[in-house]
């Protein structure tokens, strides 16, 4: 029977094609990935940071509002205070830890939010032109145009300044960029003869974008999540500032670190309390930077042109 | 054969609206109303500089882009018996056609999507126009038509990257084979290549429309690639076929003055010859096809022009059996 025939036949192909190159798509991104050493570092640190903030503050019975009295601006490795305290005695640690869970939700929140949100406008807009585009591309100019902090102060005057309004506000105005460098890549690979070739033969749009353009706008995009979580993290840090991030008591990495800044000449006393800046900053760079290497494995791991040597 | 060519174009328009800004209403007439017709079984050749329109000949012919303007007669396959104006036809009506009529692409490395095997390549079309019961049935028919392009079935695991320029092509041509079509139009599917794979990949070509019986159109930008498989050719200049005729007329007896420039420019292999012909080779360059004057196109660079050329614009007219020319010298 052909049927028979056919399956003996494609054993045979899979056995010889086997030993490369029959290896799903997901084995064969692992393999990448792993190959990939600073990619495998930067996923290992930010599984460390994870679980720093989200089991740490399960070992010690010092919550973030407890303040020492008798420690006022302990050094670290002070009694009791690894990382010292602050002005009102808060540990340093405990703070640190729970303020990354906070900084890490906001960042990665915002970042896929907003790296979702972008990608469709992008893929719409380049993808199918014409007036879709002109009215896409139109929101985006008002939308960059809009000034951030007037609509912020009058939201947080509204709603109160909650982790969700934060996540909320940084992903409005936080999606254009990628939709713009989404879109421009999208130009060109419509124009591409391999689409073409797929309208040819009749492929249905929504299949096309979802085959043809989207896999290869993927490099980009992650490369920028990353940036954008990156950018979130940082940007709660500035909005903490001006009193419209996360509120103290409750501590982010980011109003720790605006906070820390109103003692970065010395104290009154005459102390220089650095570690008020340094643990939080410390946490800050090695997340952002992690998450930056994280990105550029990913991206050449999705890549099937590049070849992992070792 | 004679009778009912299997594809008539007629007057064929494809205009680029240019953005130029105050002047509103500057066109780039990339095509500026072309007649082909090809018979079923033969290859047409399509031949002209590069930047004349022959690409965009073809994507329009596929409805890649929207004609301006002119028919497409389409009497192969299952269509009815008078032929179907494929430009008329809705893009649900079109479906059965998208099949039927193929293209192979200029460039082997971007007509490839890098981020796919080859087997999800090649098996987009199947799926589409429902092409074989199941996922083994249609990676069998892969299979199968790898073999028949000269490529190891294996190879559908690949992703393009993995492959020479050649081999990429012959990955496209399997593409656009598997569905079975009946006209594949052939954009210059060897220019990109190396030499010394051009002739094999010219082969192949020949080989399986000889075993599917196909009918090709087939764009070259050069006379000496078109001469052994074309059954007769068309010559291109500035958006407007300048003649048509069988190859052995066309090369035997050129009747435009273009068509004889085209000739002369062709290397001649034996280096006692080069001395002895006599070289018409054409001056000048293409001129610019954004809204050109209504004269004959050629008229700039043409030996033989007179006061007429630049006065009005000449017509496709036969000649004698089955020679078209577009040239006063013969009206
Ligand atoms: N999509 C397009 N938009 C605007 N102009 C185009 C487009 N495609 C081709 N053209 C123009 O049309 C003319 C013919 O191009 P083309 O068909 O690619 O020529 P050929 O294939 O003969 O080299 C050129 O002047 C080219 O610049
Ligand atoms: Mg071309």
């Amino acid at each position: 029977m052909p049927k028979f025939f056919y399956k003996r036949k494609l054993d045979e192909i899979e056995e010889k094609a086997r030993p490369v190159h029959i290896n799903s798509y997901r084995q064969l991104v692992w393999t990448k990935f792993k190959s990939h050493k600073l990619a495998l570092f930067g996923a290992v640190v930010l599984i460390g940071v994870a679980f720093f903030t989200l089991l740490g503050p399960l070992f010690v019975e010092v919550g973030y509002e407890d303040m020492d009295f008798s420690n006022l601006f302990s050094p670290p490795l002070t009694e009791g205070h690894p990382f010292g305290t602050d002005e009102l005695g808060h540990d340093v640690l405990v703070r640190v830890m729970y303020g990354g869970r906070i900084s890490l939700f906001v960042g990665f929140a915002s970042a896929v939010i907003t790296t979702l949100i972008g990608t469709i406008v992008g893929l719409l807009s380049g993808f199918y032109g014409g007036i879709v585009d002109r009215l896409l591309m139109r929101f985006v100019d008002v939308m960059l145009s809009i000034p951030m902090f007037p609509i912020l102060i009058t939201l947080t005057l509204v709603f109160g300044s909650g982790i969700m309004n934060i996540i909320l506000v940084l992903t409005v105005f936080g999606w254009m960029g990628v939709s713009r460098l989404v879109r421009g890549l999208v130009l060109s690979i419509r124009e591409t003869e391999y689409v073409m070739s797929a309208r040819a033969m009749g492929v249905r749009n929504g299949r096309i974008i979802l085959r043809h353009v989207l896999p290869n706008v993927i490099p980009i995009v992650i490369v920028s999540a990353t940036l954008n979580m990156s950018y979130a993290i940082l940007a709660e840090s500035s909005l903490s500032y001006l009193g419209l991030g996360i509120q103290p008591p409750m501590p982010s990495w980011g109003n720790m670190l605006q906070r820390a800044m109103n003692y970065i000449l010395g104290t009154t006393t005459g102390t220089n309390p650095w570690w008020l800046t340094v643990f939080p900053g410390f946490f800050i760079f090695i997340t952002v930077l992690n998450v930056n290497f994280l990105g550029d494995g990913l991206r050449d791991a999705l890549d099937p042109k590049f070849v992992s040597e070792s | 054969m004679k009778a009912s060519p299997m594809v008539e174009i007629k007057n064929l328009k494809k205009w680029f609206p240019m953005k130029s800004g105050f002047k509103s209403k500057s066109n780039l007439k990339a095509v500026d109303g072309v007649d082909l017709h090809i018979y079923g079984g033969e290859t047409l050749g399509l031949v002209g500089e590069s930047g004349c329109g022959k690409t965009t000949i073809g994507r329009t012919l596929i409805k890649i882009y929207e004609p301006t303007d002119g028919e497409f007669l389409y009497r192969g396959g299952d269509s009815s018996e008078g032929g179907v104006d494929i430009f008329s036809l809705s893009e649900s009506k079109m479906r059965p056609f998208r099949r039927e009529i193929q293209m192979v692409f200029q460039d082997p490395y971007a007509s490839l999507n890098p981020r796919i095997t080859v087997h999800d390549i090649i098996s987009e079309g199947l799926r589409v126009h429902s092409m074989g019961k199941s996922r083994e049935e249609r990676k069998s028919m892969i299979a199968g038509i790898l073999e028949k392009v000269g490529l190891r079935p294996e190879y559908m695991y690949r992703y393009p990257h993995e492959f020479s320029g050649g081999q990429r092509q012959r990955i496209g041509i399997a593409r656009s084979m598997i569905l079975n079509p009946g006209l594949v139009i052939c954009d210059e599917p060897v220019s990109a290549l190396d030499v010394s794979v051009q002739a094999q990949v010219i082969n192949l070509l020949e080989d399986l429309k000889h075993d599917f019986g196909l009918t090709y159109l087939f764009i070259a930008h050069d006379l000496a690639v078109v001469k052994h498989i074309c059954d007769r050719i068309s010559v291109m200049y500035l958006g407007r076929i300048v003649e048509t005729a069988e190859t052995d007329q066309l090369f035997d007896n050129p009747l435009h003055p273009y068509t004889s420039g085209l000739l002369s420019s062709i290397p001649v292999p034996n280096p006692h010859m080069r001395k002895i012909g006599k070289r018409e080779i054409v001056k000048g360059d293409i001129p610019s096809p954004v809204d050109p004057p209504e004269t004959c196109r050629f008229v700039k660079r043409c030996p033989r022009a007179f006061d007429r050329c630049c006065k009005e614009s000449p017509s496709l007219r036969e000649v004698s059996d089955g020679h078209f020319v577009s040239c006063f010298l013969y009206d």
